[in-house]
């Protein structure tokens, strides 16, 4: 580890890079919302073009099923991980440590 | 053409010699064993090599067909790549525990009989234990000590399950076993202990996280995907292995949101994954079995490109937590790169690695008629883009910055991060140029580029990412917040903890009873004995005898203390010596010979 490089190099503009300028991230989220519409808009034209993709099961060409399926499934993922799980699981960071034998009590503090 | 080796032996030999090499030497010597071992892999010939009678049974170092060969060769490809990435260090712990490491787990893909193949499986433990103490931290040993005790109890299972197994007039051939009888469940058990079951593996997610930036890589690859082979020869095609792996791949997904050692995250991560290869076994058709050597293939490529992306970042800031990074993308752009990457690849996008095996898994689910199982694993498709896909880049290398500056991975890490990136990108757009003839039953005509998946799995991943948009944008996201997780490492962790406090007290109490008795009185008697018992027996003898002789008390006494110095001073007379060395032997040969005469 080296920790002393953190504070080496210092960019003499300071601008922010690309990803991280805010006028930035709000054009990758707008992209993002496009694309979510194209793909929408695909699923309907191949729908009533009538192609078939050989689904597994029928409800797969529903239009928008795995749009649907990503983004209530992703949604409930988080929400359930917050409400749910993190009420039921989360400890102390130092949880374990104070079941630990004494002599190792001083030293358990050095791991960055 | 030349001979071939057992690639298990190139890399066990080239584990022992480490230590006896300094610097550069070493460093170049490192690099060259997975360098002959790729050579050696090419002059390898399909059939059984390398049997040894040992007592009534024969061990089979070299069963080499398209199963071995494909775990061989994502196995020798890793192994170079890991010794890449540590190799400017040239920390020996790192180097000899990935070398062993690696020939363990070649040794087990290659056996051909359940006996090596248990002996080599006892030896990954060791790989890995080195590889924890490489961190060379107070934690890191700490949970070296945990992996080995976990490991252990694996192997007793594992053990117990063999023997059973045999006993019970199974033989120790190491083909589709199946689960009936005692032994094959113990064995069965015994693998899902090292394949990260639920809990039976809460060992991953809790000590991976200790381990030194380059030990995780070989840790990632080998132990988990190892049991997953060995899953596959044994148990293929066991209807309870399709819900242990749906529960594998959807619950750690949970864990992994809250978490926030972005290592714990990858650990989790590796389970889900790991959870689709134990459904691909599950299901047991020759499509699920092929996916699982293709997931695998894939698996430990981009999962040891996502370890070393973040364990570059562990090199150059010290941190590992989403709480204390963010920005890093300024600094590091081309591990950020990197790390994209293997995001990319888990995440199954088209054109990436994850993408041409995960499906196969998925439509052989569906080809079955598993319509909850395959609707798990899309959930779990989805939240493993979620949490690995997004999670571990965005709080990395996006995000809010936090102000680390820092240098660039140095290049033997980003050569490192750059040819496993190589193979993620080159096995997802190219499927057919090698990964899928190297499959057992290649493939089984499987396309993974069709219109409809790629639509389909692009809705499915950018809906995805747009409902963590949205969510952080509304603030609904958990926060990162520093804190332990429970898991099952609780009943090991917290109960260990009890086991210990009880065994202090009972066994500390006990000992110092003990140590009451023997330092009080035992010792004392024994030191009284050997300082003055023999003159006192010879007083016993020799006083009566005097007395007889009509010596008087003052003579006696004046006997009984030249009698004591001379026993303290061992000042005997050379016929008195003989004379007891005699009596000695007689007695001994009295003992034996009506001993044996019995007998």
């Amino acid at each position: 580890m080296n920790p002393s490089d953190s504070s080496s190099s210092p960019d003499p503009a300071e601008m922010p890079t690309w990803f991280l300028r805010p006028q930035n991230v709000r054009r990758v989220i707008a992209g993002l919302a496009i694309a979510c519409g194209l793909l929408v808009l695909v699923d309907l034209v191949v729908l009533l073009s009538g192609v078939d993709l050989h689904p597994h099961f029928g409800w797969e060409r529903w239009p928008g099923f795995y749009a649907v399926f990503g983004f209530v499934m992703c949604s409930l993922l988080v929400l359930v991980s917050r409400f749910i799980v993190r009420p039921l699981v989360m400890r102390g960071e130092n949880y374990y440590q104070r079941d630990e034998v004494s002599d190792f009590k001083s030293e358990n503090q050095t791991d960055a | 053409m030349p001979e071939a080796l057992p690639p298990s032996l190139i890399f066990l030999v080239g584990a022992a010699l480490i230590p006896f090499l300094r610097g550069r030497l070493r460093q170049v010597f490192a690099l060259a064993v997975p360098v002959v071992a790729f050579f050696n892999y090419y002059l390898l010939s399909r059939g059984v090599h390398w049997r040894f009678e040992l007592l009534d049974f024969e061990l089979i170092l070299g069963r080499v067909d398209s199963w071995s060969l494909i775990f061989l060769h994502v196995f020798t490809l890793l192994s170079f790549i890991g010794i890449l990435y540590v190799i400017r260090d040239n920390n020996p712990l790192d180097l000899v525990g990935g070398l062993l490491y690696a020939g363990s787990a070649m040794g087990v893909v290659m056996a051909g009989d359940i006996l090596t193949m248990f002996v080599f499986w006892e030896m990954l433990t060791v790989g890995a234990v080195l590889c924890l103490l490489a961190r060379k931290t107070v934690e890191s040993g700490k949970a070296a000590v945990r992996y080995l005790l976990v490991h252990l109890f694996g192997g007793g299972v594992l053990m117990a399950g063999i023997v059973v197994h045999i006993a019970e007039g199974g033989s120790t051939a190491f083909d589709q076993i199946g689960l009936e009888g005692v032994g094959s469940w113990l064995m069965f058990i015994g693998f899902g202990i090292n394949c990260a079951w639920p809990v039976l593996g809460a060992w991953l997610t809790d000590t991976y996280p200790e381990a030194s930036i380059g030990g995780v890589v070989f840790m990632a690859t080998f132990t988990t995907k190892t049991a997953v082979y060995v899953l596959a020869r044994t148990f293929s095609g066991e209807p309870t292995l399709i819900w242990i792996g749906v529960i594998m791949a959807v619950v750690p997904i949970f864990y992994a949101v809250i978490e926030n050692d972005l290592r714990r995250v990858l650990a989790y991560s590796l389970i889900n994954q790991v959870g689709f290869m134990v459904v691909g076994v599950g299901l047991g058709t020759t499509l699920s079995l092929d996916g699982t050597a293709a997931h695998a293939y894939c698996h430990i490529l981009y999962k040891a490109l996502l370890f070393m992306s973040i364990g570059s970042v562990i090199y150059r800031t010290g941190k590992s937590k989403a709480t204390e990074l963010g920005g890093l993308v300024r600094s590091m752009p081309l591990t950020c790169l990197f790390c994209c990457i293997g995001a990319a690849s888990i995440s199954a996008f088209p054109f990436f690695s994850g993408f041409v095996s995960k499906s196969m898994i998925m439509s052989a689910a569906a080809d079955g008629g598993h319509v909850l199982v395959w609707l798990a694993l899309l959930f779990a498709s989805a939240g493993v883009f979620h949490h690995a896909g997004i999670k571990i880049p965005f709080f990395a290398f996006f995000s809010h910055d936090s102000g680390i500056r820092c240098k660039e991975a140095p290049i033997n890490q980003l050569l490192a991060m750059g040819i496993a990136a190589f193979f993620c990108l080159f096995i997802g757009t190219f499927p057919d140029s090698f990964l899928y003839p190297m499959l057992p039953n290649l493939a089984s005509g499987y396309v993974p580029y069709t219109f409809g998946h790629v639509l389909d799995q692009y809705s499915l991943l950018l809906f995805s990412a747009l409902a963590f948009t949205l969510l952080m944008l509304a603030g609904l996201y958990p926060a990162e917040v520093r804190a332990v997780n429970l898991d099952a490492e609780w009943f090991y962790r917290r109960g260990g903890a009890v086991v210990y406090r009880l065994a202090d007290r009972i066994l500390n109490s006990l000992n110092s009873a003990v140590a009451r008795i023997v330092q009080g009185s035992v010792i004392g008697g024994l030191t009284r004995f050997f300082e003055s018992g023999s003159a006192r027996i010879a007083c016993l003898v020799m006083v009566p005898l005097w007395r007889l002789s009509g010596r008087d008390e003052e003579q006696i006494a004046q006997g009984r203390v030249s009698l004591a110095a001379r026993m303290r001073s061992d000042a005997f007379p050379v016929g008195v010596t003989v004379f007891g060395a005699v009596i000695l032997l007689g007695l001994l040969s009295l003992v034996y010979y009506t001993a044996f005469r019995r007998g």
